[in-house]
């Protein structure tokens, strides 16, 4: 901003006077030349001294109020007139929802323009004149101090609460038992675990139903390296506990050539290579999704916990604990799938009470 | 002016008659103050100083994605249903017609679809969320590394910090509430940590979820937690927050004019009460706008939560990431023993979450400790004067992107095509060598750049400008630092060191120092010792140099 090109008395009078140090006191000095200088002076902006700039300011702050109440206008309108369904294209987002959209930036634009006309009206022209406040230390004085001690023990002594101890030591103990009768109210939050994470509803003769096309399995519907979801017969999806008891019960079947399992306990409990564990990871209980038919590898997605199916889906790789459990398995005289009985441990993440 | 009423009535009747004419804001304004006492309380604040500095409008970022927050949260419960019972969803969203639903899912579907500005006000919430949480982190950055968290501003530090921790957990609570399969995957993964605290870990998880998970409590129970108990401490923590800034007033940097004891500013009313109010419409119209363009959490596409079913790349919101990170890369240690199992592989990574977030919490109280200093502090440091300090910030901070990157494994190796195994072993290394790379860096660049400002304060600016000399030399001009500049440069104090002082007294009687005194000056000295600071430039060395010939 240069001045030569505004009349001098157009300015105001304390610009004209190079004061420095408004509030601090200065302390140039020769013999220390790091010392404070103290506040620089205050360099005017062109809407102090020019009211042509000022007024284009005031213009410009006007506008944005204007432009937002326009914003707020077009938010009503597009509220009314946008049916809630209705997509539109905009590039470069792709299809997204008309209303949504339409609401947002009027919105958005009613908003930011208020913001927007503020601060340049703080910017340009409110006084821009940087002012020095004293701090006071946060700390009482000494005399407050003192005065504050010695009322405190005043008060302390009037109470007696020393003197007395029976009361302080009552007082303390009902004060330290009746927080007890919240806690006590917490119980019903839930019931005991007893052994409900031990227990799955897979039993003895339970068939195994598909997950998805909910018909009991037989072993002619699993091809060698297929990987199929199942559930308990017995198990709808509109029953009340449904979602508690899938948590347990969710169930992977792989068929595998009987050559290639590696470990004899699995291939006992399977059937013609067809082995069942459970789907739900032993970490922290993603269900085990991912399954690799050449590896015999399945994978969490969660947390990249990956079992090894051929070999008692035991962890080869990532944060899981231990194999996953496996469901033996058997046909029953009808030709069907069946389980030969619960899981021998439970199954999900690991928790104190497992063993 | 009222005890000259008092004194003399026909001031008094003066007083009266003015008052009687006075504009009807300002008899409004008499009347509040009969019965608040707003004057007093204006006095001090109404023309109160405020420095302007850019990284003072982080903490206003988090203020205001707060109050966005409530304001969209109250909207979001007229209809948001927190109940776990099933149903078959029959709006106006087609591909999941006829599909089996909880009724949080169900009517979180409404929301975006038939309620009109619906989806907005749910994106909004999100997005500001988002915001929030981020804008804390960052805010909390630049108190640390300028040093505002000093005395006497401590107890706001742990009232930021509880506002940060109690964040990430309202966040969480929130985006499980759809009970989608996203948020679901997160709850399970939640529920699966509980169960690997010892002893009590399995009782947690059934008081909290009602029995087995999912149960049918714990949208219900969220919701409850993230709409009344949590965002309820966080307001009162939020005005005790601000209620401290105004008493102990803003912090500024070193610069002409700025003491210890004084606060350069401009005045709240108007200055800041334009710029401060009108960038709460800016945050807003910003955040208003991202919910307009960018969809966030569409819960419709990922569909209704079944514990039997998941998602690849399901990842948390991003300050969960950490967490998620230090669950991913861990071993998978479980120790089984007397028919119990101590489920290492999930429990320390839970234990480290909290060690990691304490040590935010933590770390005023070790420097003040370090230092001993007891004043108060109200000039900021630039990063570079506090090398240590610097390099811890970034040490941790780098602990923190790994974990992040850790969190986001599985994305990190499908979009670059790299193993999976690679990058958790990655992060499994980054971890702990990561942060002392980072430490060490960061204090060397601390260290350079202290040592450019005192080559500065004594040398002068370089100007580019070459000048040839008679005999044929070439020459760069300094020009000498102005004295604001020479007082800004030099205004940092720089600590001594804390000395244990002479093991024997001069009877030869030994003295006995106690292992934390070691290790006060032991730390007392990696912070500022001689590897770690540079020694400022004193004034005879400047004078020394400047009465010379200009240049040596």
């Amino acid at each position: 901003m240069s001045s030569h090109d505004i009349p001098e008395e157009n300015l105001p009078a304390e610009q004209a006077t190079h004061e420095r140090g408004r509030g601090a006191v200065s302390v140039a000095d020769e013999r220390n030349p790091f010392a404070d200088p103290g506040l620089p002076p205050h360099e005017h902006r062109i809407q102090d001294v020019d009211e042509r700039a000022a007024k284009r300011s005031e213009r410009t702050v006007a506008l944005l109020f204007t432009v937002s109440m326009l914003a707020t206008l077009g938010f009503i309108a597009s509220y009314v007139t946008i049916p809630v369904d209705k997509s539109t294209y905009i590039f470069p987002i792709g299809h997204i929802n008309a209303l949504n959209f339409a609401l947002g930036l009027t919105l958005g634009v009613a908003l930011f323009a208020i913001g927007a006309g503020a601060v340049h009206w703080a910017r340009t022209l409110m006084s821009d004149v940087e002012v020095a406040d004293e701090r006071h230390p946060i700390e009482a004085s000494p005399e407050v101090r003192a005065k504050v001690h010695a009322d405190f023990k005043q008060g302390a002594k009037e109470s007696a609460l020393g003197r007395r101890k029976l009361i302080r030591n009552t007082m303390l103990g009902a004060l330290t038992l009746v927080p007890l009768t919240g806690v006590v109210l917490l119980r019903d939050l839930g019931p005991l675990p007893g052994t409900s994470l031990r227990h799955t509803l897979w039993a003895k003769g339970k068939r195994l139903v598909n997950m998805n096309t909910h018909q009991p399995l037989r072993p002619e519907d699993l091809t060698v390296g297929s990987l199929t979801f199942a559930m308990p017969d017995g198990l709808k999806e509109t029953d009340e506990n449904f979602q508690t008891e899938i948590a347990k019960a969710a169930l992977m079947i792989v068929r595998l050539q009987p050559g290639d399992i590696k470990d004899k306990r699995e291939l006992d409990w399977g059937h013609e290579g067809i082995v069942a564990f459970s789907k739900i990871c032993t970490h922290v209980g993603c269900p085990v999704s991912l399954y690799e038919q050449q590896t015999h590898h399945a994978l969490c997605p969660c947390h990249q916990s990956t079992f090894d199916l051929s070999d008692g889906a035991r962890v080869i790789f990532g944060p899981a604990g231990h194999a996953l459990p496996q469901l033996r398995i058997g046909v029953d005289s009808e030709g069907y799938l069946q389980a030969l009985g619960d899981f021998e441990e439970p199954v999900g993440p690991a928790f104190w009470e497992r063993g | 002016m009222s005890t000259s009423a008092n004194t003399n009535p026909s001031a008094a009747d003066a007083a009266g008659r003015s008052r009687g004419k006075a504009p009807a804001g300002e008899k409004f304004a008499d009347w509040a103050d009969g019965r608040l006492g707003i004057y007093s309380l204006a006095k001090a604040n109404m023309r109160k100083i405020f420095p302007d500095h850019w990284s003072f409008m982080l903490g206003e970022v988090c203020m205001y994605s707060f109050i966005i927050i409530i304001l969209t949260g109250v909207y979001l419960t007229l209809f948001f249903h927190p109940s776990m019972n099933e149903v078959v969803y029959h709006g106006s969203y087609v591909p999941l017609q006829g599909q089996l639903m909880s009724e949080a899912f169900s009517s979180t579907l409404d929301i975006s679809f038939d309620v009109r500005g619906g989806l907005l006000i749910r994106q909004i919430h999100h997005w500001a969320a988002l915001i929030f949480v981020a804008g804390m982190f960052v805010h909390m950055m630049r108190v640390f590394f300028t040093g505002a968290f000093r005395k006497p501003r401590e107890v706001n530090w742990l009232f930021g910090f509880l506002l940060l921790v109690l964040g990430m957990f309202t966040g969480f609570t929130g985006y499980s509430l759809p009970d989608d399969l996203l948020s679901g995957t997160g709850v399970r993964f939640t529920q699966g940590a509980i169960l690997s605290v010892p002893v009590i870990g399995t009782y947690i998880s059934f008081f909290l979820f009602g029995g087995e998970f999912p149960g049918h409590d714990f949208v219900a129970r969220f919701y409850s937690i993230h709409i009344l108990l949590l965002p309820g401490i966080m307001l009162g923590l939020m005005v005790a927050h601000l209620i401290l800034v105004f008493y102990h007033k803003h912090t500024q940097f070193a610069g002409p004019g700025k003491t210890n004891n004084n606060v350069v500013g401009m005045p709240l009313m108007p200055v800041y009460m334009a710029k401060a109010g009108g960038f709460f419409f800016l945050v807003f119209g910003v955040i208003a706008a991202i919910a307009a363009i960018v969809e966030i959490n569409a819960v419709w596409v990922i569909g209704p939560y079944r514990p039997d079913m998941v998602s690849t790349g399901a990842q948390p919101d991003w300050y969960m990431g950490f967490a998620e990170g230090l669950i991913r890369f861990f071993p998978g240690w479980e120790i089984n023993f007397w028919g119990h199992t101590l489920v290492l592989g999930v429990f320390i990574p839970l234990v480290l979450f909290g060690v990691v977030l304490a040590a935010i919490a933590l770390y005023p109280f070790i420097e003040a400790w370090i230092t001993g200093d007891k004043r108060e502090h109200h000039i900021l440091d630039r990063p570079r004067n506090a090398p240590t300090r610097t390099a811890f910030g970034v040490a941790w901070i780098t602990m923190y992107l790994i974990t992040l990157v850790g969190g986001g494994n599985d994305l990190w190796a499908t979009h670059f095509h790299l193993s999976i195994n690679a990058v958790t072993w990655f992060v499994r290394i980054g971890f702990f060598l990561g942060p002392i790379v980072a430490f060490v860096v960061t204090k060397r660049i601390c260290l350079g750049l202290q040592r450019r400002d005192k080559e500065k304060v004594l040398h002068g600016r370089e100007t580019g400008i070459i000048k040839r000399l008679p005999h044929g030399e070439f020459i760069e001009v300094h020009e000498p630092l102005s004295q604001e500049q020479l007082y800004t440069l030099t205004a940092h104090h720089q600590y001594e060191l804390a000395e244990i002082g002479p093991t024997v007294d001069e009877n030869g009687v030994e003295r006995k120092v106690g292992v934390t005194q070691k290790l006060r000056a032991k730390l007392s000295n990696a912070y500022y010792g001689e590897d770690s600071q540079v020694q400022k430039p004193t004034v005879e060395e400047y004078k020394e140099i400047t009465s010379g010939h200009g240049h040596h």
